[in-house]
This record gives structure tokens, sequence and C-alpha cells, in this order.
């Protein structure tokens, strides 16, 4: 295992909720420009991972690196997002009480985010152009000058989704993407992580199956905090453990 | 009792100078010479003859004299007055000795102590052979030995401060450090050092026991008011765990319960025979609870639901309605009314030597341990206590499963109003019952539940047991108002570590 | 998307023109109409009414700062009271020395310390000679105690209720330390009986005309600061920060950093109007600091709507405008006025008067197209 051709290397780490241990001695290695799908029953820890990695919960034990050789650990949120690591939450965490534009215009990556610069700061014609860009690739040009908050649910998924690529990060962590969209709006969504992924890496938690299948190269199956099976979707699906862990303990047979 | 020389000097004096027989008859009805004598004495110009007659006197009169002094007093000068009190005093005190009332027999006691009159030690052992209480034994013999300590002879001076020092008696250290002084000096006799070396050991006894008793004292003082203070917090908690929202108006629910507690005293003032006044504290209980609980429910009802989710406007709309309650109060009772705390209550029991509990902080500590275990029973013991847990951790699946959500809400919120109205009814016994009651430890009251953290009954008990206790810790030090500003600082120091309090949630609860 | 930075949310929209014609009322009809007319005129304002009118305004500086961190960041503070009290506090020891020996016992030293047997003016009093110290003091002090305190509060995430009952327990803790007299500022007197500001006595109407003007002034400067803030991309932020810190921290920015600055803003414009009260009021004392004038401090902001700034000078003056009829008339009906005030805010009207103006024109402005629709319609039929 070389930590040099990775954009993200967590070894042995370890989140302890008083005595519950949410994750446990966990390794994983997501290299540049791969799609990841994160998979497992409910409590394996998934959220937990992507909180660790962005700085949300500290680890009781372990190595987080970023890139070559950035230690996350310790470093505060804000910190690790300017690094380049973007999240979307499963709930859509978007501003309800600034436009659509606006919403996209704060998120924008810039080169401080300090509060001096920020006062003075003015948009310029190419950062407008990106803003214009990402709204027409999120379909929501129509929508630029509407307060977030009237948006419709997947419109407010595929904002903050177009919030995070504007933060331009080298990895995206997208938490449940599809939660709650229609079939279309899945598909959707779907092509546009495929479309990101050819120049960021990212890291996708998912529940809906079918929706694996559509976009994942490279799954990984999270159980009690630790990974238990990694690999194309048709070797998980194969794998022994795996089908015990789903049909076993939940009986929820996914296709 | 021979051996005390002085005394059987000024005895013989007394004797000579009255020139009779010491009459045997104390309660004699042909007062004897002697008496008559040196009542007569008392007014006499010479300081001597007065000091004689006093002796004579307080020796061998008794209280049955006391009109006789009276009608001397009437047209007394100066002179004569200042020579009838310590006769009368001493009178009255040996009476008291004898009263059915154990706090009269104690100050008697104490009294005959300080006055300094030898002749009264043989009361006080008669009086101390044949007392049962504890304490008033105790402040017998101390005063005894208080006695003993004015005495001429090293010995008996000696043996006093040993058995001073062995009672830890606190009124003894000025005259023991008087004595105590005398060590070492060159011209010293080897009696004034001997007793000198009595008296340091003694006041050494005396004040080890000091730092323990002072540290039992201060321990009892931070559990007081860390019991109001929980008593106070737990309703607000339970309503903060429940609904994530502040209610400022808490103190004022807390006055409607003494309040309610002050309409029964009034009502029992008028309608129940005076035997059983004291019977109003109890009936005020459930009267307390429910007028706190009901307006709990009004407020719940009118104000509060509809602004779930929202809870820095709660807290300003319930600021708004304690702002109408201290002032309706304000106008309709006046100012200050206060409760007679029932007689049960009054006083207080010594545990030990310089430690004294009143009985009403007694009853606050054990009302708030009552509470707590009640609310814990019903919290953790019951399936209406399942269903307000379940609503506290997770709201919406609550809804799902069935649970009325907004009722155990309401409920809820009514049980902890009238938990309020429970600390305003405890409250009345140690303060008085005025608009502004609540007011004063509401804010270290939210602070406990800062503290504490969300929904959980033990960190609500260890805040307000640690803010409490370090405040009574910090007072005799600090000041109170120091106190209370570094328990501020301690405080937010203390979120730097926790920000959301002793119990925070952890994990896929957390709020993001 | 002609516009640099988007366009603005509505409440921030055609507040220009308002603010010139407002600015100009104030800053110079109403001094004129206190100096010209006859003083039984109608259209006399006395010298009475302007003095109060600066304090109203005065507190309406306070209450911008408030509506920065309250209305737009959504960090309640009820502890805004113990910012305003150290501005004026700092005025007020100014004042208290230029006093001189003019006071009731003739030192050099103020009253109070003659009274409580002080025989030597304390360290922290010297500085205050100076004017200009006093007044940078009077900013700097209120700035830096909640740069002090906010930097412990937002760096460990003390937020919501929780910020709201600590900065409530630092407004108990500082009406409790200013009460003392050891701690040489007055006790519960506070400072008082001042003669003269900068030379000018206080009881001649000019200065006290002149007080007003700088107060305007101040105001109207305050009110451009506000508006430069959160109209810029920093005062999105802020919003942001109101509708989803999480957001805002994952989007790259402190959180913490910008709620420190607006918290250390708004103190140090209580401040300012600490500074401007004393000498109009000429008294200061505790209990205009505790936790009841905070809370009082809040409720302006919520009557004259959160999250706009006129709204919250509208609410300043309006309320203490009708605190002081109303505890002139009926003082014992003040306390029911204000916490009915306090309920009906925020449950009927939670955008205050600016909500209830806004929503007013809007349905104006609807009706007034859809005649003009009907219009349209009716042609094409004609």
């Amino acid at each position: 295992m070389t930590e040099h051709g990775s954009i993200i290397y967590l070894e042995g780490v370890t989140v302890d909720y008083d005595g519950f241990k949410a994750l446990n001695n966990l390794n994983f290695i997501v290299n540049h420009r791969e799609l990841r799908v994160v998979i497992g029953p409910n409590g394996a820890g998934k959220t937990t991972l992507l909180d660790v990695i962005s700085g949300k919960t500290k680890p009781a034990a372990g190595r987080v690196i970023f890139g070559k050789d950035t230690d996350l650990i310790g470093m505060r949120e804000y910190e690790i997002t300017q690094l380049g690591i973007g999240r979307k939450f499963q709930a859509p965490s978007i501003y309800g009480n600034l436009t659509v534009w606006e919403n996209l215009d704060l998120s924008l990556s810039r080169a401080s985010k300090g509060v001096l610069c920020t006062l003075r700061g003015r948009s310029t014609a190419a950062e407008r152009t990106h803003i214009d860009e990402a709204l027409a690739t999120i379909g929501l040009t129509e929508q630029a000058f509407l307060r977030a908050g009237s948006l419709s649910h997947g419109q407010k998924q595929w904002l903050e989704i177009g919030m995070v690529m504007l933060q331009d990060p080298e990895l995206l962590l997208v938490d449940e993407p599809v939660a709650g969209m229609t079939d279309e709006e899945t598909v959707q969504t779907g092509r546009l992580l495929q479309s990101l992924a050819e120049k960021h890496a990212i890291v996708v938690i998912e529940h809906d199956m079918e929706f694996v299948r559509q976009i994942a190269r490279t799954v990984t199956v999270l159980h009690e905090g630790t990974v238990i099976c990694e690999g194309s979707v048709e070797k998980v699906q194969a794998d022994e453990r795996v089908r015990e862990i789903y049909l076993g303990r939940q009986k929820v047979a996914h296709g | 009792m021979r051996r005390i020389v002085g005394l059987a000097l000024l005895w013989c004096m007394a004797w000579v100078v009255t020139g009779g027989l010491a009459a045997e008859a104390h309660t004699s009805a042909s007062p004897p010479m002697q008496l008559e004598q040196a009542l007569k004495d008392l007014s006499s110009e010479e300081e001597s003859a007065r000091d004689l007659a006093i002796h004579v006197l307080i020796e061998q009169g008794d209280s049955t004299w006391l009109p006789r002094l009276d009608a001397l007093r009437a047209n007394a000068d100066r002179s004569l007055r200042m020579a009838i009190k310590p006769v009368a005093d001493a009178w009255k005190h040996r009476a008291n000795l004898t009263s059915l009332d154990a706090d009269m027999r104690r100050s008697a006691a104490t009294d005959l102590g300080t006055g300094g009159r030898t002749v009264v030690i043989p009361w006080l052992e008669a009086a101390a052979a044949t007392e049962s209480h504890r304490w008033v034994r105790y402040a017998m013999e101390e005063s005894i030995q208080l006695l003993k300590l004015a005495s001429d002879d090293p010995e008996v001076k000696a043996q006093a401060a040993e058995k001073l020092g062995e009672l830890r008696s606190q009124n003894a250290v000025p005259a023991l450090k008087a004595l105590a002084q005398g060590v070492g000096e060159p011209n010293s006799t080897q009696d004034q050092n001997h007793v000198a070396r009595a008296a340091a050991v003694a006041i050494d006894q005396i004040e080890t026991w000091n730092v323990w008793s002072t540290a039992i004292e201060t321990l009892f003082r931070g559990i007081s008011l860390s019991s109001i203070l929980l008593i106070m917090s737990v309703g607000l908690a339970i309503v903060f765990g429940l609904m994530g929202v502040i209610n400022m108006a808490h103190g004022e629910l807390m006055m409607i319960g003494a309040y309610a507690t002050f309409v029964m005293q009034e009502c029992f003032k008028v309608y129940v025979p005076a035997d059983w006044f004291d019977a109003y504290y109890l009936a005020a209980l459930p009267a307390a609870f429910l007028a706190a609980a009901l307006f709990g429910l009004i407020l719940e009802a009118t104000v509060i639901r509809f602004l779930y989710g929202r809870p820095l406007e709660t807290m300003l709309a319930t600021w708004g309605v304690s702002l109408i309650l201290i002032q309706g109060a304000r106008i309709y009772f006046g100012d200050l009314t206060a409760v007679a705390a029932p007689t049960w209550l009054n006083g207080g029991t010594q545990v030990m030597v310089g430690v004294f509990l009143p009985f009403n902080r007694l009853f606050i500590i054990g009302l708030s341990i009552l509470c707590v275990t009640g609310i814990y029973l019903l919290l953790f013991r019951s399936s209406v206590g399942l269903r307000v847990r379940a609503v506290t951790q997770n709201r919406n699946m609550s809804a799902c499963l069935g649970i009325p959500t907004r009722k155990v809400d309401a409920y809820t919120f009514a049980f902890g109003s009238g938990l309020a109205g429970i600390a305003g009814w405890a409250l009345t016994l140690v303060g008085n019952v005025e608009p502004g009651l609540g007011q004063n430890y509401i804010v270290d009251s939210f602070m406990v539940v800062v503290t504490g953290g969300v929904g959980k009954l033990a960190g609500t008990i260890i805040a307000s047991l640690g803010i409490g206790g370090l405040n009574k810790l910090m007072e005799p030090s600090l000041g109170a108002v120091y106190a209370k500003v570094l328990i501020l600082v301690l405080v937010i120091l203390f979120l730097q570590r926790r920000p959301s309090g002793l119990f925070a949630v952890k994990g896929r609860h957390a709020e993001g | 998307m002609a516009e640099s930075l988007a366009p603005r949310s509505n409440a921030e929209r055609n507040e220009g023109p308002i603010f010139w014609v407002v600015g100009f009322a104030l800053l110079f009809v109403l001094p004129v109409l206190n100096v010209l007319p006859a003083e039984d005129s109608w259209l006399h304002v006395s010298d009475f009414a302007l003095n109060r009118f600066g304090k109203f305004l005065a507190f309406a500086i306070l209450a911008l700062g408030l509506d920065l961190i309250w209305g737009y960041a959504g960090i309640l503070s009820l502890g805004q009271g113990v910012f305003f009290g150290l501005g004026a506090y700092c005025m007020g020891m100014h004042l208290m020395l230029t006093i001189g020996s003019e006071g009731v016992y003739g030192s050099a030293l103020p009253d109070f310390m003659v009274w409580n047997q002080v025989t030597e003016l304390p360290f922290f009093w010297k500085p205050f000679y100076n004017f200009s110290a006093a007044v940078l003091a009077g900013l700097l002090v209120p700035a830096g105690f909640a740069l002090l305190f906010g930097f412990l509060a937002f760096r460990s995430r003390i937020r919501g209720v929780y910020f709201a009952i600590i900065t409530q327990a630092l407004a108990l803790m500082a009406w409790l330390i200013f009460n003392r007299n050891e701690t040489n500022l007055g006790g519960t007197n506070g400072l008082t009986d001042f003669k003269t500001i900068l030379g000018f006595r206080l009881s001649e109407p000019g200065t006290q005309l002149a007080l007003y003007v700088i107060t305007v002034l101040c105001l109207g400067g305050a009110y451009l600061l506000c508006r430069w803030i959160i109209v810029s991309r920093a005062g999105r932020v802020l919003i942001a920060i109101r509708d989803s810190e999480q957001r805002v921290l994952f989007s790259g920015y402190s959180p913490a950093n910008y709620k420190l600055f607006v918290f250390v803003i708004s103190a140090a414009l209580a401040g300012l109007a600490g500074m401007l009260y004393v000498p109009q009021v000429g008294i200061i004392t505790p209990a205009q600091m505790g936790v009841l004038p905070s809370l009082e401090m809040v409720i302006w902001v919520a009557v004259g709507g959160r999250a706009t700034l006129v709204g919250a000078i509208v609410g300043a003056v309006g309320v203490n405008l009708g605190r002081s009829i109303l505890t002139n008339h009926f003082p014992e009906l003040w306390p029911f006025f204000l916490g009915g005030l306090f309920v009906v805010v925020v449950l009927l009207f939670p955008d205050g008067v600016m909500g209830i103006t806004r929503n007013v024109r809007e349905k104006i402005a609807k009706r007034s197209i859809r005649l003009r629709k009907t219009s349209v319609v009716e042609e094409e039929q004609a």
C-alpha cells in the first residue's frame, strides 16, 4: 500500500462513541479520479467515515492522510474544505434565505474566505461565468434568482451538488445523493456524478443498489466499522459475508 | 468544691458583714435576715458592700424574691440598677435551668457560664446531672468549666482548660488564649506555665475541630443550595430536553407555587381552627403543583406550541409572559409577603459541636431527593416516561409510531411547570414570597441546565451539585458576588471542552 | 446578471431614498424646529423632546448592532446591555473627572469616592481625564471584551439557546460587579451629576442640541457601516450561518470568525450608543446594563423587524417612545405592555413592523398588477 498514489488514505481509524465503536480499525484508500461507492447496513459507520475525512469527527486512533502527505487529523472542517475536500450531506443543506445564485457564489472556491477579504470581495467576470456554467450543469439557470428555500427537494439536492462542485474539490464526499428523488432525477444525478468523476475523486454513500450499479466501478462494503469486502459490483454481490450481512441480518434482498 | 479558695473567702466575708447565719430556707415564706440586709446593701454607697450583697443574694435568694427586686428597681438610680441586674439575671437563669423548653435551659446555662459567678457552679452541676438533652447538657458542662477556668487555683484552671479542650468549646477560646499567652515568659511561675500549657493544648484541639466543623457546615450549605438549584432546574431541564426550549417564565411558575402556598396559609388562617394551622403547608403542596401545572398547560397551549423549532423565539415570548406575571403579582399581592413556616420546620438539629442544621434546609434537601427519585421512576419505570423519552430522542419517529407527541409535549410541559410550583412551595421556607422570587435564582438554574446538557437527569443533578457546591465553597473567601462571577467563568471554560453540556448526545443524533 | 454581487434580498432594496429623507429630517428639520419657532408654536420641538429623541437615537445605534448579530447571523445575545454599559461608563468616568472640584464635597475625586472614603483616584480612572482616550476606551473596551468572550464562546461552538443563556449570565455578572462599591464605579447609584463636556455646560440647550446632532451623525455612520457589511459577501455569509452553519463550515468559511467579527462590531456599536446616552441622560447606573435592559433591547429589534436595518431603528425609537409615554401616564401598565409586546411580536409578527409594511406593500403591488392586467385584457377585448 503506497500513500502516494492515493487522494485519501485512512489507516487504523477508530471512532468511539461512549463505548460504541462506530469505526473500528478501518483502512480505506481512494485513488485520484476514482468513483468509489460505499455501502453497508445501517450503523455500519458509513457517515462516520465521511465525518472523519471531513473533520467533523475526531478519531480516537489512526491516520488520515490527504493527497501526498497532508495529515488531516486535528484540522478544522473549513481548513479541510479549503484543502480541497467537498462534502454533500444526506439532507440537503443549503441557505434557504439566499438566492440560488448567492448560494453558489458563496461556495465558489476562492483564494481567501477570511472575514476581511469577504467584506471587500467582488465577483470577477470569470467567477460569474463559472457560476453560470454550474447553473446550467445542475439545470437551475431559470431559478437563479429565486430564494433557495422555495426549490423542490430534488432541486435542493442538485443545488448542493452544484455548490460542492464550485468548491472545485479534489475529493468529493457525497452522502446518499438520490434519497427521496424520482427515478428520472436519480438517473440524472448518476450521470452528473459520473461526469464529475472525470475530474474529481468521489466517494458516494448509497443504499439504492440500482443506483450503485449505474455508477459504481469499485464498491466498498462496511460492516460494524470495518471494511469487509471491496471490489466490483459483481464481486461484492457474490461475496458470502456480504450476503450474510444483508440477508441474514436485515432480510433485505437487493436485486 | 471547698478547694475554691476565693469562693470560700468571699463566703466568710459575707458571713461577717451580714453578721448572721445563713438561712437554709430557699422557699421559706418568712424572709431571712441576711437577704433583707443584702437587699438594703444593694443601695449602699460602697462598692464592696454592694458586691457582697449581690453575691449573697445570688447564692441564697431565688426567683421568688424577684418581686422585691422589681420593687427596688422602680425608683432605683443607675448604680442600683446595675447591682440589681446580675442578681435578677442569675435568679431567672436558675429558674430557667429547670424549664421544660430545651432551648430555654440551654440559653440559661450558657448565660450563667458567661456571667462569671462561680457561685452558680453547683446549680449547673445539679442541673447537668439530671439533664437528658444532649446539647443542653453540653452547654451546662461547658459553662461549669468556663467558670472554673476563672478560678484562682492553677490545678482547677488546668483541669478546666483540659476539659474545655475535650468539649471543643468554641466559647472558651478567648479565655484560653489569654491564659496561653503567659507561657514561657521569664517571670511566670511554675503554676502559670502549667495552666498555659494546658490551655495551649486545648486551643489546638478546639481549632482542629473548628476546621472540620467549618468544612462540614460549608458542605452542608453547598448541598443545601445545590438542592434548591436542583429542585428548580429539574423541571426546566426536562422541558429543555424534550422540546429544546428554555422556559424563561420558569421562575414565575415558581412564584405561582409560592403564592399558592401563601394563599393556602391565608385560607387556613380564616377557615381552619388554629390547632390545624400547621397543616396548611402540606395542603399547599398539591395546590402549588396544580396551580403551576395548570398555568404551564395554558402557557403551552397558547404560546409555546406555536413556536416549536424556534427555541430563541420561545425564550423571548416566555420572557414576555414572565414580565406580565411578575407585574400581575406585584399589583395583586403587593411587594412583600411571607409565609410562616410550620412549627415543625422551625429550628434545627445539632449533630455535633459547632454544626447546626436547620430543619427547613434539611427538608429541602430531602424534598429534592424525593423529587428526583420520583422523576426518575416516572421517566424510566413507567410507560408514560417511555413515551416522553421516545419523543425526546426522536420526535418524528415517535410520531410515526403513533405516540401523540403533541399531548406528550403538553403534559410534560405541565409536569415541568408543576415541578416549578413545588420548588416555589419549598422556597417559601427560605425566603420571602415576593413577585421577584423567581428572578433570584433563575439565571443560576439556567446555568445548571446548560451545564448539565440536554435531557439527562444525571447531568442536571451533577451540575447543580457542582455549581451550588462551588458557590458555597468560594463564598467565604471571595464573597457572594465574586463567587458567582467565578462560577460563570468556570462554566464558560467548562463549555470550552463540552459545548453541549456534561452529557451531550454524541454520534448520530448530535446536532450538525 | 449585470450586478457584481447578485441580487440583493428584498429587505435591503429601496432603503436608499428613505435613508436620505429620514436622515435629512433628523439632522436638519428637527433641530430647526427646535431653534426657530416660538416656544408656544405647535411646530416647536421642545428641548426636552429633542433630548429624549436623542436618547432614542442612541438606542437605535445599539439596535443596529444587535440586528446585525441576531437578525442576520441568528445569534441571540442577551448581554448587549453589558457592552452598552461599558461604553456608557467609559464616558461617564470622563465626565465624572471633568466635574473636578465642583462636586458636593469640593474634592478633586468624584463625590462617591469621597463618600466611600477613597483617598486616591484608582489607577484605571486616570486615563479617563483625556476625552479622546475615554472615547477610544468606550469603543475598545466593549469590543475587546466581546472579542475575548466571543472567542471562547464561538470557538467551542456554543450556540443557540446556550449562547443566549451564557450572555444572559454575563449581564447578571456585570450588573453584580458594577453594583459593588469596592470596584470604585459608583455602586448602585452609578455615575451622575455631570457638569460639562469638553468645556460646554451640559445644562445648556445648545450643548444638548449639539449632542443630538452628533448622535444623528453617529447613527447615520453606524447605519452605513452595517449596510456596507450586509450587502457585502460577508453579509451573505452571516445569513448563510443562520440558515445552515454546517454548510458554511463545509464551504471553507470559518463561522466562528464571522460570528466573532459581527459580535465585536455589535459590541462596539453598543458602546458607542452608551457613550452618546450618558451626556444626554446625565446618569448611568448598573440598572441600565442588567438582565432586563439587555432583554428589552432585543425586543426593539424584534418589534422593528429582524434582518432589516431600518427595522432596528424604527423598533428602538418606537418602543422607547411608547415606553416614555406609557410610563408617564400608566407606570403600572408598562410591564404588561412590554411583556405583551414580546408575546405578540414573536407569535404574530415575527418580521415586526417592517414585515407588516412589506406585506401591505406587496398586497398593494399585487392588486395593482391585477388591475393593470384586467385593464389590458379589457382593452384587448375592446
